[in-house]
């Protein structure tokens, strides 16, 4: 798991564990909000944590199998190469930017940004073509969604400058 | 003969010159769905809900049913010429469709796949017709245990009948119902789980898990793989579909059988994967070309088509006289309901005729125009397939974000989407099934007010949901589903020699 040849990389096992670890860490919390809304009967019946109390527990229940099944048989192959998680960051990171931004420049100037980003960089096109997608898809999503279905779309100051 | 007279208003209502608009539309725009990668039936329909807000309900439900048949057809494209299952339940016409392409044979595989398709669907949608009806009235007598005991059988099918481990299963549907319940609790009009958040009054919108579970998810996984696109070119001409045609009345019962069994499969909610699988495997042990299945075998194409047409379709049975979807794509349409201020369930029948009998009759109406549509259409579409996914990639995640803001107009939901994205990746990798996650999501408020509701009316004993023949024999049947593979096992395990 320390090398960084082209076929290493977390183990299936490991990253399993992990992702059952953490549904029971969710079922728990769950578990706990329950208690703070009250489990118990009131006056109306179930009170509200009633029903999510047992889901909870239910949750943890079934992580406790799932991680002790998943130890004893699981896959010994890997999860995956960690070329093929960079692959993977290198569309996570940039979406989380682009979605971080989006409130703040509106949605087209980040998907502007993004588009051409992803294509230039990850695809290796020439300008030209990278700013006609770039551009032309923000105008298309403009027309459908604005015009012809009068769906509002988040804006920034540059719409707000272009009077849109 | 109520029936047929409502199904006739159903038809004026479906033929209005903009129905048939929105339906061409919703074909196409599913068949690009079913086409690209990370696209699918069910967030396909999520992301383009937001341009239904405007219409009337029947022509916004007609619109998105045919995005859901549209898909339907459009992963078989992809499975045939570039051996990619677009959707899930395309897989097995990969088995038999892409040796067919390869030998020259695209043409007739891509007739034999739509045309199958086509049967499939009909089978469901007649069926649909008679006894959706039967089902809604009858239904409408249920009380909350009745109500509960429905939803405790869909869930429990699930768990039987899904290939994904029991256990993992029940967590991710654990999940969903957690998700549910966050927020305003709808009978004692408290708050919880939502730890101070103002974000989380309103809960987790199911949209938006569709969104980013399957939607980013999808991409996710594809990014993974470096998928690149190789296939062969698609020519069909009117010559080699009808040559197709002559020739598939001969696996009429290959086409039955799997018409049956996509019904059945559609209707309890395994959806159309494990449909299309069965079907095929079925049809390779009982048909007498079975050794060359795989090869590239006409028969191998018609059985996985129909019977997953099928099933797809008849997930809208139980959605529109229930109320509870038998896929997430129908889970997605079940939303729209709500949204449009529809309220699902046995009285949508009684008070929506025009709706319902609009979108049954529609259903015929659409795969009518799916099938023109595609056998027309297939170069243009196989052509977007070679279309880079680095270009794709960004338009689709864009999309995904306009369409997860405009469910709510809110770019906390944004965010919510990209975490639900790797959410449904790792959950994904790790072989955690999706779709019990989002149905729980969907029906989790509904399944516990029943839940507390019966259990009110009882004092809190758990024996009213045996109380009465009808809801302990619903009861029962959700246990043997939900110990189904154990049963199967059990019965295997006393016959040894017998075949699995």
């Amino acid at each position: 798991m320390t090398t960084n040849s082209s076929h290493a990389g977390p183990t299936h096992k490991a990253v399993e564990a992990g992702v059952t670890m953490l549904i029971a860490v969710f079922g728990a919390i769950v578990v706990y909000g329950s208690i703070k809304a009250g489990i118990n009967w009131g006056a109306e019946g179930p009170r509200a944590g009633f029903f999510p109390f047992y889901i909870g527990i239910f949750i943890i229940a079934s992580s406790a199998i799932n991680l002790w099944n998943g130890l004893r048989d699981g896959d010994d192959g890997l999860f995956a190469e960690w070329g093929q998680l960079r692959q993977v960051l290198s569309v996570v990171i940039p979406t989380a930017i682009y979605v971080g931004v989006m409130p703040f420049s509106g949605l087209y100037l980040a998907s502007i940004i993004f588009i051409g980003w992803f294509m230039r960089w990850l695809g290796k096109y020439s300008w030209p073509i990278v700013a006609a997608v770039a551009i032309g898809m923000p105008i298309a999503t403009y027309l459908i969604f604005e015009r012809w279905f009068l769906v509002p779309l988040p804006k920034g100051p540059i719409e707000e400058w272009l009077g849109l | 003969m109520e029936e047929l007279v409502n199904l006739f208003h159903g038809f004026a209502v479906a033929l209005q010159p903009f129905n048939i608009m929105v339906m061409i539309l919703g074909i196409v725009l599913g068949v690009i769905i079913g086409v690209l990668p990370g696209l699918g039936g069910a967030n396909g329909v999520a992301i383009l809900l937001p341009l239904t807000f405007s219409m009337p309900p029947t022509s916004a439900i007609i619109m998105l049913s045919c995005i859901y048949w549209g898909a339907l057809f459009g992963g078989a494209i992809t499975s045939i010429l570039f051996n990619i299952p677009g959707e899930p339940w395309s897989v097995a016409t990969t088995f038999d469709g892409y040796p067919m392409a390869q030998k020259g044979k695209a043409g007739e595989a891509l007739t034999a796949a739509f045309t199958s398709s086509f049967v499939g669907a009909l089978f469901a949608v007649v069926m649909i017709t008679l006894v959706a009806p039967l089902v809604a009235s009858f239904a409408l007598r249920f009380g909350p245990a009745e109500k509960f005991a429905v939803y405790f059988l869909a869930f429990c099918s699930f768990v039987g009948l899904s290939k994904e481990p029991p256990f993992k299963t029940i967590a991710a549907m654990m999940i969903g119902f957690a998700l549910a319940a966050v927020g305003l609790d709808s009978i004692t009009g408290q708050l919880r789980l939502t730890f101070g958040s103002t974000e989380l009054l309103n809960g987790f919108d199911f949209l938006i898990a569709v969104i980013g579970l399957f939607g980013i998810g999808e991409i996710l996984l594809t990014m993974e793989e470096g998928l690149a696109f190789r296939g062969g070119k698609a020519k069909i001409d009117l010559r080699v579909v009808l040559q197709t045609w002559k020739e598939m009345p001969k696996y009429w019962v290959t086409s039955l059988r799997s018409c049956l069994i996509g019904c059945w499969m559609g209707v309890t909610p395994a959806g159309a994967t494990p449909a299309s699988f069965m079907s095929y495997g079925i049809a390779k042990r009982v048909s007498k070309n079975g050794k060359n299945f795989g090869k590239g075998e006409i028969e191998g194409v018609v059985a996985p088509e129909t019977a997953a047409h099928a099933a797809g379709t008849a997930a809208l049975l139980p959605m529109l006289s229930l109320g509870v979807p038998g896929s997430p794509t129908a889970a997605v349409l079940l939303g729209g309901l709500l949204i449009w201020g529809l309220q699902p369930g046995p009285m949508l029948f009684v008070e929506q005729k025009e709706f319902v009998w609009g979108l049954i009759a529609s259903m015929y109406l659409g795969n009518l125009v799916g099938l023109i549509v595609v056998l027309t259409c297939v170069p243009i579409f196989a052509a977007i397939l070679r279309v880079p996914f680095s270009i794709i990639a960004p338009l689709i995640l864009v999309l995904c974000a306009i369409g997860a803001y405009s469910v709510h107009s809110s770019t906390f939901d944004v965010v919510l989407m990209l975490v639900f994205g790797v959410v449904g990746y790792l959950l994904k990798k790790c072989n955690y099934p999706l779709a019990p996650l989002v149905l729980a999501i969907v029906l989790g408020d509904k399944a516990e007010e029943a839940f507390r509701q019966s259990l009110l009316g009882s004092q809190g004993s758990l024996g009213v949901f045996f109380s009465n023949s009808l809801v302990g024999t619903i009861m029962v049947l959700g246990l043997i589903a939900l110990f189904w593979s154990a049963i199967q096992e059990g019965y295997s395990r006393l016959r040894p020699h017998s075949v699995a």
